[in-house]
């Protein structure tokens, strides 16, 4: 029988009913007394000097309380970079400064300029208009292929638009070279990962407030880390130490990466609220977040993988151009180079692997970590790749995977691009996706869709990820200019109830549910009695935030580390109280006991003896029940799976739908399926969204084409299957105490190209070996004519 | 500036707003009911969904004084009268419908038009119904699933 409380249970979120019932406190519900509203004046060409910004007439408009530029903000420094690459030379990165608001030119569609602070917004929007800008155009740089091969440049300290050239393992290149020069067989693929907008639902929000009295500043913002953004914030651009800064990130609308990272606009209300004496509010219409989140993907790659006579995998060669945009957003570099390169071998025994990575400079919006984050860039190459060099070579996919699959007993496995994998079962999970699939009777739904007048394909991938970021002692090696453990504090009040304050930042994950679950579970009380408390700097001691599928594998261990301490400590209190020994004394079901006697007390009375310490062992213990730990994890954690996705594709209109898609993946251990499944769900729409819709155009000026949501393709309802997914295969974690992986971002991961696979298995017999994605109508029908002529 | 009245949730309420105020603003800002959403600005994600005068309606896209005099119905008057959550809202969290919950307010007023309109509809007719609304957390399978218990559960 399923369990219904505890790990395990598939518990009800108890952060809904506030949700369902118009409860939710998002940062745009938030009011603050006296409150302003800021207006940015954004930059509608991609490139060009500034020459002069007039704001008279707009001062003295209705209701104007004042009106910033970047000369106002000399003192501020720009918007921090959080994580440093070397380049292959051993130069640091390039590095120009990302200034609050724009400082004599401007860098994207988008770049703010001004800031205009009015009693409504309405008023600030009608001033802005007021303002005369004598903005001269500049050519700029917009494909990638073209900014690195000579002409205009984004930045001065960036004369060849290259922000990095990195190469790992450079110490394999020359085995890499020699395999695939004398190989049996050599598949070739070049592929473009387009470029995406995370679109959260809720647009960003920020909400700056001063009190002069006190000297403190405060921050309401739609943060998936408020602990990271006061750090960065306060030490880097505002020079506000923390204890005189405190940020709120409270009901937060789905990030997905977007709300990681530390933008101007948090900066500017928190630094004008002071200037003003009143609180500011700014809130983004969409249109603005698609000119100033930051984007996803970007990346065009070739890559080669060389094949012995049998198929097996001898070597990996990848080359890629990763778009930047215009400044580098908080954790952009680490991108294309640490979350992805050392995700190159994913589960396969390939004994050489080498890339190279350029990161470019384009003017365009910054791009930075969406959904996956580097992960499925690479595995995107791998699978579409593998699935070429299959059909290429005569054997079946599923096949040619599996003879190349890490082998169950070989764990842990180091592989050649730096990680070392824990645990992992891939053939498992790929013979209960091929189940799921019932690929038994696929020729008959072959025919089936035949006989409509469509063609039917079938598409496989799999998948592994590197998640619970991170150890920060590795990550620091790497470049990060942060440590990536997490932090979490359980206090038991005086009658047994709990408070866990964590820094896991929850924005639609559950942690309220999850968290819960597993402190009950082990001190054996009810879910209702423990309560999660998270999203502010003031009540939480310190967190890194909730992102790269962590709060699980990491602040759940911190959370875990923090429980163990208590029960420690209870069993002190117990043993005191029952005359025993520590060491005889056991803790089950909420009851301390003696063993080997029926002497026991309950949780209740040792949590009201640790705070009413009358009878109390107080030459070796202090009162009270709470405990601080600082969780660093010893390695990632490492999610694998195998996807398989069946499309109908009409030929004549190049539409294409998805007839089936089924998940198989190892979670290791699973708190609670049902949010489990509901976040797999969630990551293959993203991913099959990004696969069959979803694209961010630029044209050659830098006008970004797909600026609304009319423009922008996202996946809805129609477009969208019902899902076959599975977590039962597990091959627990061995190195955190819950055994979990994560569960985030898998399906951003592993979906993309099985239905690309699955769409050029339908129209391989017309000729058809690659699709970019989006494979959109006109893109099919165009690679179907290509193919034919 | 217009002054306008309207009855909210079975409230009669009026207020003064400007001619160019959306009944998202007015109900929002005016009359601080925060449980309707904006997601966009183009009329496409449905986080605004509202019931005026018994039909779902982006509130993002009517005019406050559009809806002078009319019975609009919000996310915040869908619980029953004890404060317990009504059918639609109860199936979304025993399905998981809902992950951040943005969209969650214009999903279920959506949902509860639809079920009005047509009491047991199909997977396809669910999804097409759906159409503006977008959800970017849940893939939209438990949302039919939630929507599919909540019919089944006479909403
Ligand atoms: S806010 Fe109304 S449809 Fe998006
Ligand atoms: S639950 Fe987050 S957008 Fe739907």
């Amino acid at each position: 029988m399923p369990k219904d409380q505890g790990i395990g249970a598939s518990s009800k979120r108890r952060e809904d009913v506030r949700f369902l019932t118009g409860k939710g406190q998002y940062t745009d519900d938030i009011n603050r007394p006296g409150q302003t509203y800021a207006y940015f004046l954004r930059s509608n060409v991609a490139h060009g000097k500034i020459n002069g910004i007039d704001t008279s007439a707009a001062a003295s408009a209705p209701g104007v309380v004042g009106i910033f530029t970047a000369k106002d903000l000399e003192a501020a420094g720009g918007v921090p970079c959080g994580w440093q690459v070397t380049d292959k030379h051993g130069e640091p990165m390039k590095e120009p400064k990302h200034p609050i608001l724009a400082e004599g030119k401007v860098c994207h569609v988008g770049d703010p300029i001004a800031a205009v602070i009015a009693e409504s917004l309405n008023q600030a929007r009608d001033a802005a208009e007021l303002i005369d800008l004598d903005i001269e155009e500049l050519p700029p740089v917009i494909d990638m292929r073209a900014a690195i091969s000579g002409g205009p440049t984004v930045h001065d300290e960036a004369p060849d638009n290259i922000c990095f050239d990195w190469d790992f393992i450079a110490d394999n290149k020359e085995a890499v070279d020699q395999a695939i020069a004398g190989a049996h067989h050599v598949t070739t693929l070049t592929l473009t990962n387009n470029r995406l907008v995370a679109n959260a639902v809720e647009p960003r929000c920020a909400i700056g407030e001063y009190d002069a009295a006190r000297d403190e500043h405060t921050l309401y913002t739609t943060s998936q880390n408020p602990h990271v953004i006061r750090l960065l914030m306060g030490a880097f651009v505002l020079s506000i130490p923390e204890h005189k800064l405190r940020v709120v990130a409270p009901d937060v609308g789905g990030g997905f990466g977007s709300k990681i990272y530390h933008y101007a606009e948090e900066a500017f209300v928190t630094w004008a609220a002071k200037a003003v004496g009143r609180p500011i509010k700014w809130t983004a219409d969409r249109s603005e977040s698609f000119m100033s989140d930051a984007q996803g993907r970007d990346h065009q790659t070739k890559v080669e993988l060389a094949l012995d006579e049998n198929g097996k995998f001898l070597a990996l060669r990848c080359e890629t151009l990763a778009n930047m945009g215009a400044y580098l957003s908080t954790f952009a570099p680490c991108v294309p180079t640490y979350l992805h390169g050392t995700l190159l071998s994913g589960n396969y025994t390939t004994p050489v692997i080498h890339t190279n990575v350029k990161a470019v400079f384009t003017n365009t919006v910054p791009v930075d970590a969406y959904r996956g984050a580097g992960r499925p860039e690479a595995t995107f190459q791998l699978e579409r790749t593998i699935d070429k060099a299959a059909r290429e070579m005569g054997i079946d996919p599923v096949e040619l995977r599996k003879r190349n699959f890490i082998a169950p007993d070989a764990f842990p496995y180091q592989t050649p691009v730096a990680v070392q994998y824990d645990t992992g079962n891939y053939g498992a999970t790929m013979d209960k996706a091929v189940a799921m699939a019932d690929l038994d009777s696929y020729a008959a739904r072959k025919t089936a869709s035949e006989a409509k007048g469509k063609r039917r394909g079938l598409g496989i991938a799999s998948y592994i990820e590197a998640c619970g970021i991170a150890p920060s002692s590795l990550v620091g090696a790497l470049g990060a200019r942060a440590g990536l453990y997490e932090a979490a504090t359980v206090r038991v009040n005086p009658t047994g109830n709990v408070a866990v304050m964590t820094g896991s930042h929850s924005h639609g994950q559950g942690h309220e549910t999850t968290f819960a679950q597993v402190v009950a579970e082990m001190l054996g009380c009810d879910e209702a009695n423990v309560d999660i408390v998270h999203g502010d700097t003031a009540k939480i001691p310190f967190g890194m935030g909730t992102y790269g599928s962590r709060s699980i594998a990491v602040g759940g261990s911190a959370i875990v580390r923090s429980v163990e301490k208590i029960i420690e400590k209870g069993k002190k209190i117990a043993a005191h109280l029952m005359e025993a020994a520590e060491a005889d004394v056991t803790f089950a079901d909420g009851q301390f006991s003696v063993a080997g006697t029926d002497k026991s007390v309950d949780w209740g009375t040792v949590a009201l003896t640790a705070y009413v310490p009358h009878n109390f062992p107080h030459e070796t213990l202090e009162p009270g029940l709470e405990e601080t730990s600082f969780y660093d994890p010893a390695n990632f954690t490492y999610p694998a799976g195998a996807y398989i996705c069946e499309v109908e594709v009409d030929a004549d209109t190049g539409k294409v739908d998805i007839a089936s898609f089924v998940a198989a993946d190892d979670f290791g251990n699973v708190i609670n399926p049902m949010i489990v499944e509901g976040q797999v769900h969630g990551g293959l729409t993203q991913g099959l969204g990004q696969a069959l819709l979803e694209n961010c155009v630029y044209d050659e000026n830098g006008q970004l084409v797909s600026a609304s949501l009319m423009d922008y393709a996202m996946p809805r309802a129609d477009d969208m299957p019902s899902f076959g997914v599975d977590h039962s295969c597990q091959t627990p974690c061995t190195h955190n105490p819950l055994g979990v992986k994560g569960c985030g971002e898998a399906g951003a991961i592993g979906s993309p190209p099985a239905l690309v696979n699955a769409v050029v298995d339908a129209l391989s017999d017309l000729g058809v070996t690659h699709i970019d994605m989006p494979v959109s109508p006109g893109r099919v029908w165009a690679a179907i004519q290509a193919a034919q002529n | 500036m217009p002054s306008i009245s309207m009855t909210v949730n079975g409230k009669s309420v009026s207020g003064e707003v400007e001619g160019r105020t959306l009944l998202v603003q007015f109900l929002r800002e005016d009359l601080g009911l925060t449980g309707t959403h904006v997601g966009c600005d183009t009329s496409q994600c449905g986080a605004c969904v509202v019931h005026v005068n018994g039909e779902s309606v982006k509130a993002c896209t009517m005019l406050a004084a559009s809806a002078d005099g009319a019975e609009v119905a919000t996310i915040e008057g869908m619980a029953n009268a004890d404060g317990s959550l009504g059918v639609i809202q109860q199936a979304f969290q025993d399905h998981h419908g809902l992950q951040c919950g943005f969209c969650t307010p214009g999903m279920v007023m959506s949902a509860a038009d639809l079920l009005q309109k047509n009491k047991n509809p199909s997977e396809g007719e669910i999804r097409e119904w759906l159409e503006g609304n977008i959800c970017r957390c849940t893939g939209y399978h438990n949302i039919v699933k939630a929507i599919q218990a909540a019919a089944a559960a006479g909403a």
